[in-house]
């Protein structure tokens, strides 16, 4: 037999493939309990033998003729393939085993892996793995992915493993031999509902889930607050005060007030001493922006999202919000990209590959690019807009809030087509294992700092160049008339607008500054949170939706920043 | 009886008897593991033709009102005359 270099993970989605990829593999990938976490291919690298062959985990799919991008992403990469590891929830065999029939016709080298053994106990379900094999004809490894459970034994059949080709069957044919395989297999046994159970029935029917949804809510904002403020104000805050600036004043008086360099790494000093959101220096602002203001909100966001993901409420709260989201243009589903928009543009534009069509594609970023902040720029309204009163952050994001509205019903009076249907499988209620949850959140910290932090030195580092260049002065000339005229801001604001398309909560931050009245910087967050995503997810959006299509939405963003700018600056009066 | 997905009520147990609708819709609802003499149970309905939920096996599906009309089931009822 030829040497296995390529091993692909298929499935259904949410059966534990990221799971088992992350055992195999030691690679860490996110792992949530919804349908559609994993949209991409993710490489990985495991020990066979001798060997180091590359593992391929892939987004899940029920068959092999792919409905979405996401499961066309796995279909495709099916021929590069040496061997298949077929992972099957256990506890919902019947379904499982179509992909499965399909997957043994293609005659390639086949291991299934009998997914979350440990849930078919308690479900009251029984299965005989070893008469499976023997119709089957391939080796079967019951697994625990999230324990660890039966990888080993998993790992040791890969090198056995033989092609067993089947005969093409109809999609009829394959059903029937489904439902033979299952009689013979498959034991199900009687049980009583569980706490779990019963929580999940409260929370998708409609009378109770909608008030369930509030809590959750509720509780989901609350949460977020009470640990990033006890962050901030416990750790952070204190961190900056007493340890941070006795040094950014050394380094000050070593450089020399009056320098070019102490401009661009401490920045302007308020009286006499370091004013860490007013300053704009590398190593004042800099640092102080993403590690003090933004870092505690996006270790708490995504603290809290973890929990959600992995308890399985999203795909609840999807079917929740069907309603609403089709009246702008979208199914439930959506709202999934939407929530991990968030913490940030970038995975959320990402997910957008769950959606169907090219229209609802187009809408979902375009709401998402106007009216969903991520937690980096969020954060920072909260900071600066809150030291006027609550009151101004609300008004900010009630803002946002209407223009995802007034927007999304727009998009979807005026682009031609209808919304898809949803269909979406809604996984039981798991409860989350501590370490997962931590181990997700720290993924998710850790790429914060290593993709925003450098950007957002860059973007201020990029700021005062263009501050010494005269880029600042010449465009704010020029943008002037709306800067000034429709939204009512100094002309320097220009810089924060340059700033936002690298770092949105940088461009927030050099708001500060600028000494506006209340009513400017709740005009100025609101439109810088409107204008244009970052680069970041600007590159993103482009792969995901088209250039074409981009432009479109890009223009449809400008003009929303202006009119809703325009319509603030000249509603609000205080 | 054979009445649409969409009226059956919650908990109703009933047989897939026929699937209408899009080549598209129709082979992902399919593929899912609903097909025709499939036994499946109602769950939820959402008000203002919201989606419907229904139970298949050990899993639990969402699918919009429209799809739930293209999906006929089997039920026993005692039929009014």
């Amino acid at each position: 037999m030829s040497k296995i270099n390529k091993i692909l993970l298929i499935g259904n989605p949410n059966v534990g493939k990221s799971a088992v990829f992350s055992r195999l593999t030691g690679t860490r990938v996110v792992i949530s309990n919804y349908p559609g976490t994993t949209v991409e291919f993710t490489e990985g690298y495991t020990k066979v033998n001798n060997s180091r062959p590359s593992i391929i985990d892939s987004p899940g799919t029920y068959s092999l003729k792919p409905t979405s991008k996401a499961e066309e992403v796995a279909v495709r990469m099916l021929k590069d393939g040496d061997l298949i590891i077929n992972v099957v929830d256990a506890t919902n065999l019947e379904r499982n085993l179509y992909l499965t029939l399909e997957l043994l016709e293609k005659d390639m080298p086949l291991v299934i892996a009998l997914n979350m053994w440990d849930d078919t106990k308690h479900r009251g379900i029984e299965i005989d793995t070893r008469k499976l094999e023997k119709i089957l004809g391939v080796p079967v490894v019951p697994t625990c992915g999230l324990t660890g459970e039966g990888i080993k034994e998993l790992v040791s059949h890969v090198p056995k493993a033989r092609a067993k080709k089947h005969d093409t069957l109809t999609d009829g044919e394959r059903w029937k031999r489904i439902g033979s395989i299952i009689e013979e297999v498959q034991r199900l046994h009687h049980r009583h509902h569980t706490l779990l159970e019963k929580l999940e029935d409260l929370s998708i029917r409609p009378a109770t889930g909608i008030p369930v949804a509030m809590v959750v809510i509720f509780c989901a904002f609350w949460v977020i607050r009470f640990v990033a403020e006890n962050l901030i104000a416990y750790a952070a805050d204190p961190f900056f005060e007493k340890i941070w600036a006795p040094l950014a004043m050394k380094l000050s008086a070593y450089l020399g007030p009056e320098s070019f360099l102490h401009d661009i790494i401490i920045g302007k000093l308020t009286d006499g001493s370091v004013n860490y959101t007013a300053s704009f220096g590398l190593f004042t602002t800099g640092f102080y922006v993403p590690f003090a203001m933004v870092l505690p909100y996006i270790i708490s966001f995504y603290l809290v999202l973890g929990v959600l993901e992995d308890f399985g409420y999203l795909p609840r709260f999807a079917v929740l919000t069907d309603n609403f989201m089709h009246r702008i243009g979208l199914h439930g589903y959506a709202i999934i990209p939407l929530i991990l928009g968030l913490g940030c543009n970038v995975p959320g534009a990402l997910a957008m590959r769950i959606l169907d069509g090219r229209r609802e594609k187009f809408i979902a970023a375009t709401l998402m690019a106007v009216a969903v902040p991520c937690m980096a720029q969020i954060a920072m309204i909260i900071g600066l807009v809150g030291q006027r009163g609550g009151i101004y952050v609300g008004m900010v994001f009630l803002t946002l809030f209407l223009v995802l509205i007034i927007k999304g019903l727009a998009l979807n009076k005026f682009i031609k087509g209808k919304s898809p249907e949803i269909l979406l499988e809604i996984p039981p209620y798991r409860i989350p294992h501590v370490s997962s949850v931590f181990k997700k959140l720290w993924m998710r910290v850790f790429s914060f700092l290593k993709e925003a932090v450098p950007y957002v030195l860059l973007g201020i580092l990029f700021v005062n160049i263009l501050y010494v260049l005269g880029v600042i002065s010449f465009l704010s000339g020029i943008f002037s008339p709306i800067i000034q005229k429709v939204w009512g801001l100094p002309k320097e604001a220009i810089a924060a607008l340059i700033v936002g398309f690298l770092r949105k909560d940088v461009a927030i931050g050099m708001l500060a500054p600028l000494n506006l009245t209340t009513k400017q910087l709740v005009v100025g967050s609101t439109v810088l949170a409107i204008y244009f995503p970052c680069i970041a997810t600007f590159v993103v959006l482009v792969r995901e939706l088209g250039i074409r299509d981009m432009l479109k939405s890009a223009a449809l963003m400008i003009g929303t920043a202006i009119i809703t700018g325009g319509l603030l600056n000249a509603v609000l009066r205080f | 009886m054979i009445i649409s997905l969409k009226d059956m009520k919650r908990g109703e147990e009933g047989v897939v008897a026929e699937i209408t609708g899009g080549m598209g819709a129709a082979q992902r609802i399919r593929s899912m593991g609903i097909r025709i003499g499939k036994k499946i149970k109602k769950g939820e309905s959402h008000f203002w033709r919201g989606p419907q939920t229904i139970i298949v096996d050990n899993f639990k599906v969402a699918l919009g009102f429209g799809m739930a009309l293209k999906i006929m089931v089997e039920v026993e009822r005692v039929e009014n005359k």
